[in-house]
């Protein structure tokens, strides 16, 4: 075992096929995936729905056994030494899953229970939880008063309650407002300051740059790309990008005109996408073709344009 | 700013969670609805009155039991057998639905150290704890109204409490074969004439021999004969067969419900 002190999460061939085994018609979500997690690292998974995200987050939270492969967490393995393993995990599930016949705070304190704590540490630890994710006033409050960004700040804290090494994220602010994600991304933040691991999935190119020390890219259940949010940047597209919009009657033929004025092109269903080195001399070169554009934009490249490149398709698809 | 885990392992003292904290958590739960619990003890007093009281005031003592046993008396350990049976369908069946499809409630918790295991047990316990209380309030009123010898009617809870486990794991088998909320019907297409007709209102005595072989084969009908045993202090041999049937009926049941729920719960 190398390693075992900074690698966390050591997963090698790891595949996910749903349907009985043998079973010819089974659907292959995650199709042989290799990759590492260390201590303090916040790692991120990014891909379309369907690309095999929640498949990896399920089986690295040892509540979905894996069909092939090997995969250790924090020294263990997952098939053979599940309990073991969750007890020192914290997951916050895509849909949020609270307790809704209890109160804010009872839903801290049977979670931990769950996990053998006694009810004086969980005392405390709700208290303190219930700070942290800004929901002491809700404390006593019903579930169901609570706007969606508390919901699932709430599963957060839920998630912390056994002072987990590891926090796994299914997409943890779909769904949520602008002013809500920044608070929960915040609040991530610390966490990371803290020392705990982060591991999340999201379609949301923002957060994974935001967040994400390292991250890979998901397509069809195998791994496309692997580093760095600014070294995939840098490794798979130039430094700007044009984005043109048509009227709707003209878009195949300024399409047209378009082609050869960039070395990359993408046709989105909204807009056109010009990869280029300099985006203002691609936008002269564009009105000298006669290509009279709704509205034209130069922006730097981001990971949006990487996902672009790599797997031909949006990610908000 | 307030000090958060810093991922240190040592003397952090979590351990697998064990069966009995579902009981917890159904426990907080019902400290926001205890009325729930009311309505289950009422249901089958309001059975006692109707049928027990009022239809025995017309047909008077029970015959083919040897001594002579009152319409009230023949009915009232049905009555419980019957609330034990329901109250522990109930919690297993429509609450665990909704927990395992809407809520995801199971979902959740299994992301702790529980196992499946657990959890299932731990959901049967409730439904154990939720029959003996029934059972207890049930007993205290009909012995006040002198339908049940004491103490030895108190043979009662225990049998009320095997009935519990026999349906609460019949329930757990039953709902992971439930495809969506209308497959309840279903559950009252059985429920409902084995509750009319497991020698519930009439002894099986009133059978032709071709029907009496099937009510004996009903659980239920194992069911009461235990509880009217207890009521009546009588009984002899026939409580062992019950206790046996029941005890085995349970059993299997749970054996077999959950290895089909790690299945669904883990896919």
């Amino acid at each position: 075992m190398t390693d075992s002190s900074t690698v966390l999460i050591d997963a090698q061939g790891l595949r996910k096929v749903y349907g009985r085994p043998g079973d010819k018609a089974g659907f292959t979500a995650v199709d042989g995936i290799d990759f590492q997690v260390r201590r303090g690292e916040a790692f991120g998974v990014l891909g379309a729905n369907g690309a095999g995200k929640s498949s990896t987050m399920r089986m690295i939270a040892c509540v979905s056994p894996p069909t092939a492969g090997s995969l250790r967490i924090l020294g263990y393995d997952s098939g053979a030494d599940g309990a073991k393993i969750r007890a020192r995990l914290g997951v916050v599930p895509q849909d949020d899953t609270i307790d809704t016949e209890l109160t804010v705070r009872e839903n801290l304190l049977i979670y931990g229970r769950y996990f053998g704590l006694s009810w004086k540490v969980l005392r405390e630890r709700s208290t303190r939880l219930l700070e942290f994710t800004r929901l002491s006033e809700k404390a006593d409050d019903a579930v169901a008063t609570l706007s969606g960004g508390m919901r699932r700040r709430l599963t957060i804290a839920r998630a912390l309650i056994n002072e987990p090494e590891i926090v796994l994220l299914d997409e943890p602010t779909t769904g949520l407002d602008p002013q809500a994600r920044h608070l929960l991304w915040e609040r991530l933040f610390q966490l990371k300051q803290d020392g705990v691991t982060l591991l999340l999935t999201t379609h949301y190119m923002d957060e994974a740059e935001q967040i994400c020390d390292r991250l890979v890219v998901m397509d069809a259940g195998k791994i496309v790309a692997e580093g760095a949010p600014a070294e995939l940047i840098a490794r798979y597209t130039l430094r700007e990008v044009l984005e043109l919009r048509f009227a709707p009657g003209e878009r195949q033929i300024m399409t047209d005109k378009c082609r050869g004025l960039a070395e990359r092109m993408e046709e989105l269903p909204d807009r056109l996408l010009l990869s280029t080195d300099n985006g203002e001399e691609t936008l002269s070169a564009v009105h000298r073709q006669g290509v009279q554009p709704l509205t034209a934009l130069v922006r730097r490249s981001s990971l949006e344009d990487v996902f672009l490149t790599l797997t031909g398709r949006s990610l908000l698809d | 700013m307030t000090a958060m885990p810093t991922g240190a392992p040592a003397g952090n003292p979590v351990r697998p969670g064990r069966a009995w904290t579902m009981v917890e958590r159904n426990l907080m739960i019902y400290r926001h609805t205890w009325p729930v619990l009311l309505a289950e003890i009422f249901e089958p007093m309001l059975y006692l009155l109707a049928f027990g009281v009022g239809v025995g005031l017309l047909v008077g003592d029970v015959p083919g039991l040897g001594a002579s046993v009152s319409y009230p008396q023949f009915v009232a350990p049905a009555l419980l057998a019957t609330a034990a049976m329901n109250g522990a369908m109930n919690e297993t069946t429509f609450n665990m639905y909704g927990k395992l499809t809407t809520d995801k409630t199971y979902e959740s918790i299994l992301t702790t150290p529980m196992s499946v295991r657990s959890v299932a047990l731990g959901e049967v316990f409730w439904a154990l704890v939720r029959g003996a209380i029934v059972a207890t309030v049930f007993l205290v009123v009909v012995s006040i109204f002198g339908l049940a010898e004491l103490p030895g009617a108190l043979l009662v809870i225990p049998s009320a409490l095997l009935i519990g486990f026999a349906f609460a794991a019949m329930g757990l088998l039953t709902v992971t074969f439930l495809r969506s909320w209308q497959d309840f019907q279903l559950i009252q297409l059985v429920m409902l004439p084995m509750f009319l007709f497991a020698t519930t209102f009439f002894p099986l005595s009133v059978y032709p021999r071709a029907v009496q072989v099937f009510v004996e084969v009903l659980p239920l009908y194992h069911s009461v004969e235990l509880v009217r045993a207890a009521f009546l202090g009588t009984g002899g041999g026939y409580p062992a067969i019950a206790v046996i049937y029941l005890a085995v009926l349970g059993v299997v049941a749970l054996a077999i419900a959950v290895r089909r729920l790690e299945d669904t719960l883990r896919p």
